[in-house]
């Protein structure tokens, strides 16, 4: 009876967890039945959920329209560039703060957490003119450094949450065999912190990808990602949500195929040291 | 001989150095709408006639008014040709941010551009920016519908006769809504109709002492007015509708009347995209008999930001892009009822042109609405649905919420007006108007 019980709790339980999935999922596959309809089908009402006439037309458009390469390759470098700097700089810092904490580590956390409390609207002018002054408008380098100080503080606290759970008798072990700081860093603890530090590459990357204040305000031509990409296909004056659609799917499908693909490694991560 | 050969050599060597140096490439931020796309499209005829290449940099209408708003206050020199309205190029130029368009060439015949747009593009009678196209609004209606309930659409109708139509238009089995308009949050949704309205109302946003008027009379009537209509023959939620809200309804056939801007004749008159495409009528924009009908006027133009390193090339883009010729070259390749609306005197002379069945009527509404003389009452503004001065971009977002609020049953009508009144003067009182 028991056993019935759980069985039907469980199935119950795998069902709930799908329809929650699918719910979630939902925007995303709309997005994409949309970039196949024509911009009639788009707002047709009631919807049409897969009963119409699939057309590829959108994306010829989106394609004959804009050089999407060029915003791909500048999305792939601005999110690869800022998490690449950002971890460089992220993983001494928490270990220092994990490992050789001070009375004001946490202090020192929480002030920079606080950075991402600021609209950035409100910093916008002073970066913009910084940004001319130092001939950074429209540059993927001053993106790329614009993208990881504004990710640092959250690749700080997930390496250094991650970081605590690693005993630190263990390092101190290296360093009584005669390692190095460098090589404690590099060959003890970052291959330990593997799942970690790979899920916190793989957040950063993302919210890097999606951004889209910093990118719309300091590009123009050179630049431009894919969030200037889809914003060139929104307009409040005009009906062209099957275009935008198609934009939209063809700007998030590489950051899903590489979530896709990497997804255990991010649950493994996100969940690390979850369970005491 | 190797004399001659070697000055032949420097000649040529020199001919094409200034060739080089006078073909630029020059960036111009546009917003996302059919006309501005469609002029991307025919870039290569610019490039062949100047040899100047075009980078365009397109952007939905909010974030492009925060970007270029952002490079021109900062002189960031990021674009050579920004895509701007005519609520900032009377601002823009009277503070010496954008390059007076006053050397144009003959054979461009600014003389040919609308007087109200020109006007409205114009500060201290010097044109800062050139009209790519120009719209005032109207309503469109189904004839289908009307003939229906036994009305007749006048060419210039009243506010009651609108109210009376909508009502009987209503089939809610048939999730037909009498009427459509904008009621959504923003001072370029919702904010401009109610204000575009509330001037045949005989209402004003500033006395000449600039005090905010939302404490009057007029005002309570257009509201009133606006919200008894809506709720009963307009469509659930329009409390939230936008232009592209209501475009969809209207093209789905569920709207019996939409009052909105004239550019929206030729889509929801294409049946590719309308199924109501054979059944449009149209007519001026309502009044009450004060004097003012509730049309509004706007232009999306071109203009140079001062301080830009290629000003010869930007001002031959814009005088390409707002010719004659430019509007032939659309009409021979998609037909006159694409081509750039409300910007050219000519192009309504053209009897090609007089054709499109929407041509009259948005000449008509563009000629009756005059941005220096907007209200019933004298106002210190320029602008009909927007007063042309910095604040007003702020101030009308937190009014329209406040109204949007109203509409959605959230608080009354008198409440709104009171948080409108306090709202306005506050901004008023710290902006040093009062």
């Amino acid at each position: 009876m028991a056993r019935a019980a759980t069985t039907q709790r469980k199935a119950l339980n795998t069902a709930l967890a799908w329809l929650i999935g699918f719910l979630i999922f939902f925007p995303i596959l709309w997005t994409i039945l949309t970039s196949f309809k024509t911009e009639a089908q788009a707002i047709a009402s009631p919807p049409i959920f897969l009963n119409f006439d699939w057309t590829l037309e959108n994306y010829s458009v989106v394609q004959e329209r804009s050089d999407y390469m060029r915003f791909l390759w500048n999305s792939i470098i601005l999110a690869g560039g800022s998490t690449i700097l950002g971890t460089m700089i992220a993983i001494p810092a928490a270990w220092s703060m994990a490992f050789v904490p001070s009375k004001r580590t946490k202090d020192i956390l929480l002030w920079m957490l606080s950075t991402k409390m600021l609209p950035a609207v409100g910093v916008l002018y002073p970066i913009y003119l910084l940004f001319i002054q130092l001939g950074l408008l429209d540059s993927r380098a001053g993106l790329v450094i614009v993208l990881m100080l504004i990710n640092l503080p959250i690749i700080v606290w997930m390496l250094y949450t991650y970081f605590r759970e690693i005993p630190g008798e263990i390092l101190e072990a290296a360093r009584m065999d005669g390692a190095t700081l460098k090589e404690e860093i590099l060959y003890v603890l970052t291959p330990m912190a593997i799942p970690g530090i790979a899920s916190t590459l793989l957040l950063n990357f993302i919210l890097a990808w999606n951004e889209a204040f910093w990118t719309l305000n300091l590009t123009a031509v050179d630049a431009a990602p894919l969030t200037a990409f889809i914003a060139s296909y929104s307009s409040p004056e005009g009906l062209f949500f099957a275009k935008l659609s198609a934009a939209s799917t063809m700007a998030i499908a590489p950051i899903l195929i590489l979530g896709w693909f990497s997804q255990k490694q991010l649950v493994r991560g996100l969940t690390f040291g979850a369970v005491k | 001989m190797k004399l001659s050969n070697a000055l032949r050599a420097a000649t040529a060597l020199s001919v094409m150095t200034t060739g080089a140096a006078f073909a630029d490439t020059i960036t111009i931020a546009t917003v996302n709408n059919g006309d501005m796309i469609r002029m991307q499209g025919y870039t290569d005829d610019f490039t062949a006639k100047t040899g100047h290449d075009v980078e365009w940099v397109t952007l939905e209408e909010n974030v492009l008014r925060q970007r270029v708003t952002t490079d021109i206050t900062t002189k960031g020199g990021a674009f050579d040709i920004m895509t701007i309205g005519m609520y900032e190029t009377p601002i823009w130029g009277a503070n010496g941010w954008l390059v007076p368009l006053d050397n144009l060439s003959a054979e461009y015949d600014a003389g040919d551009i609308l007087p109200a747009m020109a006007g409205g593009l114009s500060h201290e009678g010097t044109l800062y920016a050139a009209p790519f196209y120009g719209e005032s609004s109207m309503i469109m209606y189904r004839t289908d519908l009307m003939e229906k309930a036994g009305m007749q659409m006048p060419d210039a109708p009243t506010w009651d006769f609108i109210r009376e139509a909508a009502a009987a238009m209503t089939d809610r089995d048939n999730e037909i809504n009498g009427i459509c308009l904008r009621g959504k949050a923003g001072w370029g949704e919702g904010g401009a109709f109610i204000t575009a309205m509330s001037n045949s109302f005989g209402a004003r946003w500033f006395d000449m002492e600039w005090n905010a008027q939302f404490d009057t009379d007029a005002w309570a009537n257009t509201l009133n007015f606006y919200k008894g209509m809506m709720d009963e023959s307009g469509p659930a939620g329009y409390a939230t509708n936008g232009f592209n809200e209501n475009l969809s309804l209207f093209q789905q056939g569920k709207c019996g009347m939409w009052i909105d801007a004239t550019v929206a004749a030729s889509f929801v008159t294409n049946p590719s995209d309308s199924t109501v495409a054979d059944s449009v009528g149209f007519a001026l924009a309502p009044d009450t008999g004060l004097g003012k009908r509730s049309n509004w006027l706007w232009a999306w133009a071109l203009a140079i930001p001062a301080g830009t390193q290629k000003q010869d090339a930007a001002t031959q883009f814009i005088e390409w892009a707002t010719s004659k010729d430019y509007i032939e070259l659309v009409a021979a390749k998609e037909g006159w009822a694409n081509v750039p609306p409300g910007a050219r005197t000519s192009l309504y002379e053209n009897e090609n042109y007089k054709s499109v069945p929407f041509a009259q009527m948005t000449l008509d509404s563009i000629l009756s609405a005059d941005p220096n003389n907007s209200t019933v009452e004298p106002s210190p503004y320029v602008g009909i649905q927007f007063a042309a001065i910095p604040e007003f971009a702020g101030i009308a977002t937190e009014v329209s919420q406040e109204f949007s609020a109203a509409y959605a049953g959230q608080q009354s009508v008198e409440e709104a007006l009171a948080k409108a009144q306090a709202i306005t003067n506050d901004a008023m009182e710290a902006a040093g108007y009062r």
